[in-house]
C-alpha cells in the first residue's frame, strides 16, 4: 500500500508535476528568506518595518494556501504543510516569540471558526452568541485553575495542579457541549432571524453573568477578572534538556500552546470532515437547505440541530480553556459580542460550510487585526514622532488623534471585509464544494447507463402544451 | 380487508377557515388512488395532515392500524410514508446523490462512533446505500450525473430526483403532490408509467394529487374529490366523471375547462 503510494508519487513527479513542486518550494524559500532578512537587528527601527514584517508573515502563512491549491499529490501536500507547521514555524517562532503568539491566536480562532462553521455553515443555524461557549470553557479552568475557587468555596485546595489541565480540557468540551444543548433546547424551535437574536442575547447574558458573579458568592471575580490562571505542566522540559534544547519558560510555553492549539485544530478538522461525509453532515446540510423537506425525509430536526450546536460549542469550550491558560488572566472583556461577530466574519469570509475556508478566514481576519492594523499603527506612531507632515493639505501627523489609530479599526475592517466579500465573492474565499461520488470510481467508472426510453403510452398529439388552466375560485 | 391508511372524520381549521372538514378516507394496500378538486379544496392540507406537518383538530389518522396523530413528520416518515412536494423542494446545493442519501436518512444505522472511526460497518452501509441510490436514479430514468447539484437540473429532472428521494426511504405509502405539474405530454406520459411501476414493481401504495385529468383517469383505481375541504365524491374514475356534484364543483363556477369532460 505504502509502496504503491510512493510509486504513484514518483511517477507524478516524473510526469512533469515536479515543476509545481519546484514552484511551491521556491515560494516557501522566498518567504523564509524575506523573513530572515527582516530579522536583522538594524531594520527594526525603519518606519516601514512593522507593516512589511506583518505582510511577510502573512506571505509565509500564505504558503499553506499555495500548497493547498498546487496540483500535487496529497502526500506531498501533507508533508510540505506539516513541515511548515511543525518545523519551520516553530523555528521562526523561537527566534521571534511574537510570531508564535500570532500563530497561536490564529489557531485558536481557526478552531473556533471550524466549530461555528458546523453550526452556521453546515446546519445553517445563525448563532450570534458563539463566544458564550468560549467563555464557559475559559472560566471553567480559570476558576478551578486559580486561587479563585478558594474564595468561592472556602477551601484552600486550589489552584489545581497543572496536571489537571488535561482532564479539564475534556471537561471543558463536555460542559460547553452541555451548555449548547441547554441553550438549544428552548431556542432551536426558532428559525432564522429569531434564532440569531436569541443566541445574541444568550451570548450577552453569559458575559453579564460572568461580570456580576462576584457576589453573592465570588465565583468569577467580576470585572476584575481572574489571575493567575494555572498553565499546563511543562512535562517535556527534561526531555528537551536531554536533547540539548535549552529554552526559557516563556518560549517553551509559547511553543507549547502553539502545538496544543495545532493538535486541537487537527482533531477539529478530522471530526468535521468525518461528520461532513456521513449521514450526520448530510442531515445538517439538508436542514440548512430546506427544513421542512428535511423533516419530511425523516430527519429529527431538534435532535440534529442540538447535535450541531453541541459539537460547535465543544470546540469553543476547548479553545476557551486554552485561551485562559495562555493568557494567564481573563476577564469578561474578552468575551464580548464583537468576538462572536469576529468568528462569524471568519466563517463567512472563508466560505460558509467549507472546512479549509474556515481556517483561511480565521487566518486572514486574525492577521489583519493582530498584525497588519497594529503594524499600520506602529508605522503611524513612528511617522508622528518623526514630525512628518502630509503634503498638500499640510496636515502634521502629530495631530492625528489617537482614537483614530488603525489598531482601533477592527470593526471597520470587519465591515469593509464583509462588504467586499459580498460584492466580489459571496461564496467565500474557498467555497464549499460538494463531494463527488467516490463510488463511481469504486465501481470502475461504470458508464452511467442511459435509461431505457419509456415509450409513450398513447400517441399524444405533438402540441406545445398549453399552460394548464386550473379551475380557480375567486 | 385491513386498511393501510384510514382517516376518520379528520378536520383542520386555520382560524375561521375550515380547510379540511370531517373527511373520511380509507386505502387498501397496493392501490393507486387520486385526490382531485379545485384549488384551495384542501388536497395539500390533507397531505400535510397525513405526513404530520399539521396536526388535525379533530379526527383520527391510522396507518397500519396505529395512530399517526401527534407524531412528528420524521417519525411518520420512519413509519413508512414518503412524499413529494407540489413545488419541488430539493436540497438545491446538494448533489443528486446526496439528495437521495438524505432520503435514506431513516435507514442509516451507523452510530456517530462508527462514523468517527470509520468502522467497516459504516463503510459497508455507506457503500450499499450509495449503490442503491444509483439503482434508484436508474429506476426513475434520471439522465443527469449523480454528482450534479440538484439546483442545476432542468425541471423535469428535478421532479425525478424528488421522486427518487421519496423512494429512498423504502416507503410503504407514497404521497405524490402534483407529480406532473409543468410537464409536457411526453414527460407526463413517462411519469404516469413510472407511477404505475412504483406499485407494480416496488409494491408501494400511491396517493396522487393531480390536476391533469389524463393522468388521473389513466392510472387511478379510485378518485376522491374534495371541494371546500369536504369530500364530495368518491369512486372509480368513470363514476366521478359523471357525478353531478363534481361537474358542478368544476364547471359551476364558470372558470372550468374541458379537463373533466
Amino acid at each position: 500500500m505504502l509502496r504503491a503510494k510512493t510509486m504513484e508519487w514518483i511517477t507524478q513527479i516524473r510526469n512533469g508535476r515536479s515543476i509545481y513542486l519546484v514552484g511551491v518550494l521556491s515560494y516557501i524559500v522566498a518567504a523564509l528568506l524575506l523573513m530572515n532578512w527582516l530579522s536583522q537587528p538594524g531594520l527594526r527601527d525603519a518606519v516601514w518595518y512593522p507593516l512589511v514584517s506583518a505582510l511577510a508573515f502573512a506571505a509565509f502563512l500564505g504558503s499553506l494556501l499555495v500548497i493547498y491549491y498546487a496540483p500535487l499529490a496529497g502526500a506531498v501536500k501533507a508533508i510540505l504543510g506539516l513541515a511548515i507547521l511543525l518545523v519551520l514555524l516553530p523555528i521562526l517562532g523561537v527566534r521571534n516569540t511574537f510570531l508564535l503568539e500570532v500563530a497561536t491566536q490564529v489557531g485558536i480562532f481557526a478552531a473556533m471558526a471550524l466549530g461555528l462553521n458546523i453550526v452556521v455553515g453546515f446546519a445553517g443555524l445563525l448563532d450570534l452568541g458563539y463566544v458564550a461557549f468560549y467563555a464557559v470553557g475559559a472560566y471553567l479552568w480559570a476558576i478551578f485553575g486559580s486561587p479563585q475557587a478558594n474564595i468561592a468555596f472556602g477551601t484552600n485546595r486550589f489552584p489545581l495542579e497543572p496536571e489537571w489541565f488535561f482532564l479539564f480540557l475534556f471537561l471543558a468540551v463536555g460542559v460547553a457541549a452541555l451548555t449548547g444543548i441547554l441553550l438549544g433546547l428552548p431556542v432551536l424551535r426558532l428559525r432564522g432571524d429569531y434564532l440569531a437574536i436569541v443566541t445574541l442575547a444568550f451570548g450577552e447574558v453569559i458575559r453579564v453573568i460572568v461580570n456580576n458573579l462576584d457576589k453573592p458568592i465570588n465565583l468569577t471575580n467580576g470585572p476584575q477578572g481572574i489571575r493567575p490562571v494555572q498553565r499546563p505542566p511543562l512535562f517535556f522540559k527534561p526531555w528537551l534538556y536531554a536533547l540539548g534544547i535549552r529554552l526559557d519558560d516563556p518560549t517553551l510555553y509559547a511553543l507549547y500552546f502553539y502545538f496544543l492549539v495545532l493538535l486541537v485544530i487537527g482533531f477539529a478538522i478530522w471530526l468535521a470532515r468525518r461528520l461532513e461525509n456521513s449521514w450526520v453532515g448530510r442531515a445538517w446540510t439538508a436542514i440548512r437547505e430546506d427544513e421542512l423537506a428535511a423533516q419530511a425525509m425523516g430527519i429529527p430536526l431538534v435532535r440534529m440541530k442540538l447535535a450541531a450546536f453541541a459539537t460547535g460549542a465543544s470546540f469553543a469550550g476547548a479553545m476557551g480553556m486554552i485561551f485562559a491558560a495562555k493568557q494567564y488572566f481573563i476577564n469578561p472583556e474578552s468575551f464580548t459580542f464583537m468576538e462572536s461577530i469576529g468568528v462569524l466574519v471568519m466563517v463567512i469570509v472563508g466560505g460558509m460550510g467549507s472546512i479549509p475556508g474556515a481556517i483561511v478566514g480565521a487566518t486572514v481576519v486574525t492577521i489583519l487585526n493582530l498584525q497588519i492594523l497594529k503594524g499600520l499603527s506602529l508605522m503611524l506612531n513612528k511617522l508622528r514622532q518623526a514630525g512628518v507632515v502630509i503634503p498638500i493639505i499640510n496636515f502634521p501627523l502629530s495631530q492625528w488623534p489617537t482614537q483614530l489609530e488603525p489598531a482601533k479599526y477592527e470593526r471597520l475592517v470587519f465591515g469593509i471585509l464583509l462588504i467586499l466579500m459580498m460584492i466580489l465573492r459571496p461564496q467565500g474565499i474557498i467555497p464549499e464544494r460538494r463531494h463527488r461520488m467516490e463510488l463511481a470510481e469504486a465501481l470502475g467508472r461504470e458508464e452511467h447507463a442511459e435509461p431505457e426510453r419509456l415509450p409513450v403510452e398513447e400517441e399524444l398529439p405533438p402540441v406545445i402544451p398549453a399552460p394548464e388552466v386550473r379551475p380557480t375560485r375567486d | 380487508m385491513a386498511y393501510l391508511l384510514e382517516l376518520k372524520k379528520v378536520t383542520k381549521r386555520f382560524g375561521g377557515l375550515v380547510a379540511v372538514n370531517r373527511v373520511d378516507f380509507t386505502l387498501e394496500p397496493g392501490r393507486i388512488v387520486s385526490i382531485i378538486g379545485p384549488n384551495g379544496a384542501g388536497k395539500t392540507t390533507l397531505f400535510n395532515l397525513i405526513t404530520g406537518i399539521y396536526k388535525p383538530d379533530e379526527g383520527e389518522i391510522l396507518f397500519e392500524g396505529r395512530s399517526l396523530v401527534g407524531l412528528r413528520p420524521d417519525q411518520i416518515t420512519a413509519r413508512g410514508i414518503s412524499r413529494t412536494f407540489q413545488n419541488i423542494r430539493l436540497f438545491g446545493n446538494m448533489t443528486v446523490m446526496e439528495n437521495i442519501l438524505v432520503g435514506m436518512h431513516t435507514r442509516f444505522r451507523a452510530s456517530p462512533v462508527d462514523i468517527l472511526i470509520q468502522t467497516p460497518r459504516f463503510r459497508r452501509e455507506e457503500q450499499q446505500l450509495r449503490e442503491e441510490a444509483l439503482r434508484l436514479i436508474r429506476f426513475v430514468g434520471l439522465r443527469a450525473s449523480p454528482d450534479e447539484l440538484a439546483k442545476n437540473l432542468p425541471y423535469g429532472e428535478q421532479r425525478k430526483v424528488e421522486l427518487a428521494r421519496a423512494l429512498a426511504a423504502r416507503p410503504k405509502l407514497i404521497l405524490l403532490d402534483e407529480p406532473t405539474a409543468g410537464m409536457n405530454p411526453q414527460e407526463t406520459a413517462e411519469t404516469t408509467r413510472l407511477i404505475r411501476r412504483l406499485r407494480d414493481e416496488l409494491g408501494i401504495t400511491v396517493i396522487l394529487i393531480e390536476h391533469q385529468m389524463r393522468v388521473v383517469m389513466g392510472i387511478s383505481e379510485r378518485v376522491t374529490v374534495l371541494d371546500y375541504g369536504e369530500k364530495i365524491a368518491e369512486g372509480s374514475p368513470e363514476e366521478v366523471r359523471r357525478n353531478p356534484r363534481v361537474i358542478e364543483a368544476y364547471l359551476g363556477r364558470g372558470v372550468a375547462i374541458g379537463a373533466i369532460a
